[in-house]
């Protein structure tokens, strides 16, 4: 036992003082195939985390709501339409919920504007989210709109409708609040022309969850043009959101998959001659070939899992501490009003297992079998070098 | 200690590049006792000393060591017996580039799992015996032609072998360093080794260190020295 | 020699790193335990208002509430219009939409 550990702990100080001979080539190797496990691992970190996020949070989300489809496309839902759905069995509430987009011709952002019942009692007022108060317009400093200000809204009609800043949301609530402004119903319908008997689509309440879906099928028949949505269905949006299978995730995959292949290409494509004429000498000397093969494992394995460790931690700080700098371009496209928001860490042992065999095990592969042939030659080819 | 018997050796065995370097060799090295290969290059002198080494396989005919028959030992035993038995000293030193005079000192000894420590000490031992202890941390491009040699010397020692095999040990030598290497096989004789030495140098073969010349040509032995 | 073994300072290297990833796991864990009361915040958010969707992004309709969005939404220009939003990249028709048994 004691034989063995100490024969690994030789074979590896040879393989490292190799590795030390042709320094700078293998520092820009582990300096690369940490960064590349970097961005394999901080993808990971960021889906997992916020799918985790999006399931605690959206278990809240209405159990249904139903929109009204016309043309294929969402249209405004007429409010009589909630009687009949009230007389559904199972159904315990049915509220008509209005909503929709308002862009700020001065900043350029959008906000999602929602009435809320509260505020109907204070015409002019306005709660908004931290996205909101962060409003800027080009050529003038960033705001920092508090309590008590004023926001100028233009109207469809083309007037404007000043609204007044009653309370804010607070920042750690930017995950779900960022772009929202909460506003009274007379306001949201005058800025919007809404007519009276309308309303953007209806939320639901049920006694027992379990009937959803017979409930759902119910509205369909009684409204035809109706589309009803389920909470799980809500929460396998963001599911699918973040899975690794869906748009960038995967575009991320492969472009790393690619230049991890790449990294190894130099070491899938055999020994030179160098490495030859050294794995021959051991052999002469009396190492034998499983010695030569022990050699070539550390060698893969000291730069991977060197880069594996650095890389996983590197990858933490990027996406928990500092929220993912590199991403936020991609995340944000061409958004004015972008969230700013500490994920909570989700992490799990799943994660850094994948991790490992997606990176360490090919790579330590990739460097043992093209030593294969080198490692099996005679011992006296060492003499007739 | 080894003897071969019938031994004959074809490289390409088939192939149109057939090459028969060995033939009807029979040859016994006894202990203690310091042999020099002597012939013209391309005579198989090289190739007769791997066979001896036990670093090649014979194409059929029988070796045997210390009277225990190896010639059809699996690789795993026979690389056990060739680390435990022999020490090799290249044409080219072959040394490890990058590493130093004691790291190469150490090389042969690695599989082996042995304590790191001990092994240390005793590399540094056979330097201090070799006159290199202040040479033990330099890398081996930066040592001089001589220093090499000893180096090489050391590496072969390492594993405290029986059998000391050099291979044209001189030819990069000049005649001064050349004598110096015969004072140390000397040496090394008079501490129990068995050396094998092939080489057509004179200063070799013909210094009173050698005790008994074979001499080979065309794969096959033409002198035996004395004795078979 | 007084230099440490090369295999030495690798291993000590590698514990360390280890290390580093069980302070992670550490971390999370706590920083979990904190956060606890900020995601009941956004929970208690979501119910009193009725939100649907997450702010991630407030480029389109389509990417700022996936949930409600419908398949035509991206499409408003030309049915073989391709996406011009880049988060319309990131996120897929969400699972309803799609064709899978029985869906629109």
């Amino acid at each position: 036992m004691m034989g063995a550990l100490e024969k690994q702990r030789h074979i590896l100080d040879f393989t490292l003082s190799s590795l030390g001979r042709r320094k700078g080539k293998n520092i820009a190797l582990a300096i690369v195939y940490t960064f590349v496990i970097f961005l394999l691992a901080s993808v990971l970190f960021l889906s997992d985390a916020l799918k985790q996020e999006a399931g605690l949070i959206l278990q809240e989300a209405p159990e249904m709501v139903v929109q009204r489809l016309v043309a294929g496309r969402q249209d405004l839902i007429p409010t009589r339409y909630v009687e009949a759905i009230k007389a559904i069995s199972g159904v315990q509430s049915v509220e008509p919920r209005l909503w929709g987009y308002y862009n700020d011709p001065f900043s350029g952002a959008n906000y999602t504007l929602l009435v809320n019942p509260e505020l109907n009692n204070h015409p002019g007022a306005i709660i908004i989210g931290s996205g909101v108060s962060r409003r800027s317009e080009p050529g003038k400093p960033q705001q920092s709109l508090r309590k008590n200000d004023h926001i100028p809204f233009k109207t469809s009609g083309g007037e404007v409708l000043t609204l007044q800043v009653k309370g804010l949301f607070p920042s750690a609530s930017e995950l779900v609040t960022a772009d929202l402004i909460v506003i009274s119903e007379p306001d949201f319908r005058t800025l919007f022309a809404l007519p009276a008997g309308q309303a953007t689509d209806l939320v639901l309440k049920v006694r027992n969850t379990k009937e959803l879906a017979t409930i759902a099928a119910k509205i369909a028949q009684i409204h035809p043009d109706s589309r009803p949505i389920l909470r799980d269905d809500m929460l396998r949006t963001y599911a699918a959101v973040f899975d690794w299978r869906g748009g960038v995730i995967l575009m991320v995959l492969s472009c790393v998959f690619f230049a991890f292949i790449i990294l190894a290409w130099d070491k899938a494509t055999g020994l030179s001659a160098e490495e030859k004429r050294e794995i021959a000498i051991l052999k002469a000397i009396g190492w034998e070939t499983s010695d030569i093969l022990l050699m070539k494992f550390w060698e893969g394995a000291a730069v991977s899992l060197t880069a594996f460790f650095i890389g996983i931690f590197l990858a933490y700080l990027h996406v928990f501490l500092a929220s993912s700098p590199l991403f936020t371009p991609v995340l944000k496209g061409w958004s004015v009003l972008y969230p700013q928001f500490r994920l909570t860490p989700h992490i799990h042992v799943y994660q850094i297992a994948v991790l490992f065999f997606l990176t360490v095990i090919p790579y330590t592969v990739v460097t043992i079998v093209p030593s294969w042939r080198s490692a099996t030659i005679d011992p006296d080819a060492g003499m007739r070098m | 200690m080894i003897r071969l018997q019938n031994i004959r050796k074809v490289f390409n065995a088939g192939q149109p590049n057939e090459f028969v370097a060995i033939e009807g060799v029979n040859l016994s090295i006894d202990a203690h006792v310091a042999t020099a290969l002597k012939g013209p290059s391309g005579s198989g002198k090289t190739t007769l000393l791997s066979l001896l080494g036990c670093m090649a396989r014979p194409t059929s005919g029988r070796i045997t060591l210390k009277e225990r028959e190896i010639t059809s030992l699996p690789e795993r035993f026979l690389t056990e017996i060739r680390r435990e038995t022999f020490g090799m000293i290249f044409q080219q030193f072959n040394l490890i580039k990058g590493l130093t005079a004691l790291e190469n000192v150490m090389l042969p000894a690695y599989p082996r799992g042995e304590r790191h420590a001990s092994l240390k000490r005793r590399a540094m031992g056979l330097l201090e015996l070799l006159n290199l202890a202040g040479k033990a941390s330099a890398r081996v491009e930066w040592l001089s032609g001589g220093e090499a040699q000893r180096t090489a010397i050391a590496r072969a020692l390492i594993n405290n072998p029986a059998i000391l095999i050099a291979d044209e040990p001189t030819a990069h030598l000049d005649t001064a360093l050349s004598r110096e290497f015969m004072e140390i096989m000397r040496q090394l004789k008079n501490d129990g080794k068995t050396i094998l030495i092939a080489s057509h140098d004179p200063v070799v073969y013909a210094s009173d260190v050698i005790d008994r010349i074979v001499e080979i040509r065309d794969g096959r032995i033409v002198s035996p020295g004395d004795g078979a | 020699m007084t230099l440490q073994r090369k295999s030495d300072i690798f291993f000590c290297s590698l514990l360390i790193g280890a290390l580093l990833i069980c302070l992670m796991f550490a971390d999370a864990a706590v920083s979990q335990r904190l956060d606890r009361k900020w995601i009941e915040e956004r929970r208690a958010i979501v119910r009193v208002l009725a939100l649907t969707d997450l702010c991630l992004t407030t480029e389109a309709r389509y990417t700022r509430h996936p949930s409600m969005a419908d398949l035509h939404t991206p499409f408003q220009d030309h049915p073989l219009s391709l996406d011009h939003f880049p988060s319309g990249a990131l996120m897929l028709p969400p699972p309803h939409l799609q064709p899978q048994d029985g869906g629109e």
